[in-house]
């Protein structure tokens, strides 16, 4: 099975850095913003730019916490429903502009259950969309306000995201 | 996994995940919006053939949270009265479109006949069948000990109390099971005529002194319902002596530790199995039994029902 | 004439038997030519002690005919009609009914069975004398389905029919220590949450019986034995010289009780499946003659009575197209005994216990009532037969054994596996 490199751990730094500017940019600063990490390797990539978010603007106060979408989902997968836990920040999400972050944006679905989620816990003022890699393939009107690489792939290919704390090295590989 | 007639269908790790997903489940209960849509357009049947109200709402609130139509089948004003065979009840909820049926019976051993003849396609959820089983109890008993106790994710190293008419009791033979299956230590304690050895081929201890039994110190101390029916089926001689050696009352409940924790499965005979003192003391469990029994019949009916189709 | 070529008998010897009429007429090499039945064991026909035909009264669960089928099947050229039907046996034009549709359905012999209690009710002596004499000449008499449970009807029906020259075959079942049982008492009863059915109500009423018996001085016949400890009991009996018989299932020798687990009715029997000790104290029990003879209970009931719940459901297994391959897996293939006790347990000791005539040896000038089997074929078990019940518990096991010819009288009642139409 071929193993192409098509984001190293450089890359993904960067990645997430310029996400963090552009989040700030587009929000006019870090007022309000909460940003919900969706499992796995979302949460990990959430605290991550959380941490970047923090570096770059002094006044930023972190709101960060975890949405888990297995109670939401649509599919009928037969794999283990483990649902982990949710976690929102004390203030809540009400009139906020929640960021959700996920590590890939494929069909869509993911992201469709996770809005439908966070419908059941509160009003936010804006939803926005943080993903590292968007491989297209989208089945509902779904896109993305961030994205760390655009990657056309087929079908047949497999996208694993590596990351540092949860898998031990920071690298996105296609496999053929 | 398709149905939950007995404990015998879990391995520890189906066990865990099941308390796992009702800790998160029960978080649900505490927010505003307390409704999941994992189980919309689902049909929930619950086809009890013996009245009980409370474990009947339990799984009509659970079904619902889930966004799943729930039916009641309350079978002492139906069709089952005239006599209709549960095979036919069964096919013609089946025709109905029931995707599960939460079944109480009382003959040991409905739940699985209905479960594997083939006369339904839905999942079967054992409610409690005879004196056989009534899963869904001991996993709330077993959350509850497990929260309680912060025993980590299962209960080794926890030593539980069961007092009562075992003989009989449903809610005792699942907890025996389960609570082994998750690693603490059970010990039984009740009359001889109503606790027979042949109970140790379940692996627990059998003790027939009550106080005996509360001075090795238990974590948890389970006190069973008595059916006074049973007083008069020459079980024991008669209501005031058996309260005398068996209730959790007076010099007894002064016995048992600080940390100790008190379970009732309900409704409880209040100064008969279970002195007002001890029912109300706040060693009691019962509420949180009662929240967890919320939680966990969600986390059966997902487990069932989530992904069939 | 119809001659039967290059049989084995169950000494051993490889032979002919001619038949012509409804007798046997030759057991011995002869030049004539006939049926090549090369591999095949001749025995003489089996007989039933114990059989449920359900005529009158229950017709869609089992009738003479379906029964008489089923039996012919199964090697069967006699049946010992039980008599539990709907109204019971307990009177002369009842036992005669069923006792005409047996010869209407002429592929065996159907025996009536006395109820000994009017209405098995287990207070009044039947019209055991006027049953004794009708056109059914019974000469068997049990309740069975119920336990004669009264001392003193037990001691009087003893009496009485020891005068009448029959035997008493008695469901030994202690009612007070069995209500509501669902099966065997034991761990897994406890587990299962059904009510035990303890071995001290059946060995009980054994012990007590056979003191009666001997009291008596009367001839006492103890049906479906299923624990050790009954076999203990009629072991010590016997020593005793107490003139006692007992009986054995297929089922009781076969199966046990953890297939309860399933609560699948079709292991629902009274008496109940036992623990494997006492499976295997009845196989040696069977071998060493502590145990006379295998009876089937060949109990159908229609499926709404087995496709239920199990405490709903109600007790009985079929066994007639069975019988003769669990017999020859627990006596031959085991090693353990020979073709020979198998012919006694199935065929001569029955009929000497029903003062049967006619079945039971193959000799010349007696009736032709033979089966042959092919001891080498193995099959599964089916779970339709020619009962028309299908509560069968061996359904889909494969046994050794299978019953090619019956003859009954001379002709064939089952030829080539099929059973003879009307």
């Amino acid at each position: 099975m071929p193993l192409r490199t098509v984001l190293d751990s450089s890359d993904i730094s960067r990645a997430i850095k310029r996400i963090s500017h552009e989040i700030l940019e587009a929000n006019s600063g870090s007022g309000d913003l909460v940003l919900l990490g969706i499992p796995t390797r979302g949460v990990e990539l959430a605290e991550r730019i959380d941490t970047s978010l923090a570096d770059i603007d002094p006044g930023y106060v972190s709101n960060l916490g975890v949405l888990d979408i297995t109670m939401y989902r649509d599919d009928s997968l037969d794999a283990e429903r483990e649902i982990r836990p949710t976690q929102i920040p004390n203030n809540g999400i009400d009139d906020k502009v929640v960021v959700l972050i996920d590590d890939v944006l494929y069909s869509g679905r993911t992201v469709r259950a996770a809005l439908d989620a966070l419908v059941d816990i509160g009003r936010p003022r804006q939803v926005k969309l943080a993903v590292l890699v968007d491989r297209g393939h989208r089945e509902l009107p779904i896109r993305p306000d961030f994205v760390g690489k655009n990657l056309p792939t087929s079908a047949a290919e497999r996208v694993n995201v590596m990351l540092a704390n949860t898998d031990g090295s920071d690298q996105v590989v296609i496999e053929q | 996994m398709k149905h939950l007639t007995s404990i015998r269908e879990l391995d520890s790790l189906s066990a865990i995940a099941i308390l796992d997903n009702a800790d998160e489940l029960g978080a649900v209960n505490a927010r505003e919006v307390k409704k999941l849509p994992a189980l919309r357009g689902k049909t929930v049947v619950n086809l009890f053939y013996e009245n009980s109200t409370r474990t009947r709402i339990s799984f009509e609130i659970a079904a619902k949270r889930l966004s799943a139509d729930v039916i009641n089948f309350a079978a002492a004003t139906s069709s089952v009265s005239k006599g209709e065979s549960l095979k036919d009840t069964a096919q013609t909820l089946e025709a109905l479109g029931a995707d599960a049926i939460v079944i109480r019976h009382p003959m040991s051993g409905a739940a699985h006949t209905l479960a594997s003849k083939g006369w339904i396609s839905g999942s079967v959820v054992n409610a409690g069948d005879g004196s056989h089983e009534h899963p869904t109890q001991a996993l709330l008993d077993a959350l509850t000990i497990r929260q309680l106790k912060k025993s980590g994710s299962d209960l080794a190293g926890v030593n539980v109390l069961i007092v009562g008419d075992i003989q009989h009791s449903r809610v005792a033979r699942s907890n025996i099971l389960l609570l082994s299956l998750l690693g603490a230590q059970v010990t039984l304690a009740g009359p001889e005529t109503l606790l027979p050895k042949t109970f140790l081929a379940l692996g627990c201890e059998i003790s027939h002194s009550f106080e005996e039994a509360l001075s090795s110190k238990p974590d948890a101390v389970m006190m069973l319902r008595v059916q006074r029916e049973r007083m008069q089926g020459t079980f024991f001689p008669s209501e005031r002596e058996y309260a005398a050696k068996w209730s959790l009352s007076g010099e007894r409940f002064k016995m048992l530790g600080s940390e100790t924790i008190i379970l009732h499965p309900g409704p409880m005979n209040r100064g008969f199995e279970i002195s007002n003192e001890a029912a109300d003391d706040p060693r009691s469990a019962v509420l949180t039994q009662v929240r967890n029994g919320l939680a966990v019949r969600m986390a059966v009916l997902y487990k069932l029902m989530a992904g069939e189709g | 004439m119809q001659v039967f070529k290059g049989v084995k008998l169950a000494s051993g010897e490889t032979t002919d038997i001619t038949v012509e009429g409804s007798n046997v007429t030759k057991v011995g090499k002869t030049k004539e030519s006939g049926l090549d039945c090369s591999g095949l064991i001749a025995l003489p026909g089996f007989v039933d002690l114990h059989t449920h035909l359900r005529q009158p009264g229950y017709e869609a669960s089992e009738t003479v005919l379906s029964g008489s089928r089923s039996g012919a099947a199964g090697g069967y050229t006699a049946l010992f009609a039980m008599a539990n039907s709907d109204p019971v046996a307990d009177n002369a034009s009842v036992v005669e009914q069923v006792f005409k549709l047996g010869e209407e359905a002429a592929l065996l012999e159907v025996r009536p069975i006395g109820a000994v209690t009017k209405g098995l009710a287990g207070t009044e002596l039947s019209a055991l004398g006027s049953m004794a004499n009708s056109t059914a000449r019974v000469r068997v008499f049990s309740d069975d389905g119920h336990c004669v449970h009264d001392p003193l009807v037990m001691q009087r029906a003893l009496t009485y029919v020891k005068s009448l020259g029959g035997v008493i075959a008695q469901h030994a079942q202690e009612p007070k220590l069995t209500e509501g049982s669902q099966m065997n008492s034991g761990e897994l009863s406890t587990e299962l949450g059904l009510k035990g059915w303890p071995s001290v109500a059946e060995e009980s009423i054994i012990a007590r019986d056979a003191l009666l018996a001997e009291q008596a001085g009367a001839r006492l016949h103890i049906c479906h034995l299923t624990t050790a400890g009954a076999v203990d009991v009629v072991r010590w009996a016997k020593a005793r010289g107490i003139q006692i018989t007992a009986e054995v299932t297929p089922h009781h020798l076969m199966l046990t009780d953890d297939l309860v687990r399933s609560y699948d009715p079709v292991y629902k029997v009274n008496p109940p499946l036992r623990r494997r000790e006492d499976t295997l104290a009845l196989r040696e029990a069977l071998i060493d003659g502590t145990i006379d003879i295998i009876g089937t209970d060949h109990a159908p009931h229609s499926s709404d009575k087995k496709d239920c719940e199990w405490e709903q459901a109600a007790f009985g297994m079929v066994g007639l197209e069975h019988a003769a391959s669990v017999a020859q897996e627990v006596l031959v293939e085991s090693g353990a005994s020979d073709w020979q006790r198998l012919s006694e347990v199935m065929s001569s000791k029955p009929a000497e216990i029903g003062s049967l005539e006619g079945h039971g040896r193959i000799a010349e000038g007696l009736h032709a009532n033979l089966v042959l089997v092919d001891p080498a074929a193995s099959r599964t078990v089916a779970a339709v037969t020619n009962s028309l019940s299908s509560n069968n518990p061996f359904a889909g096991m494969e046994l050794m054994g299978r019953v090619v010819h019956t003859i009954f009288r001379g002709k064939f009642s089952l030829r080539d596996g099929k059973v003879k139409n009307a």
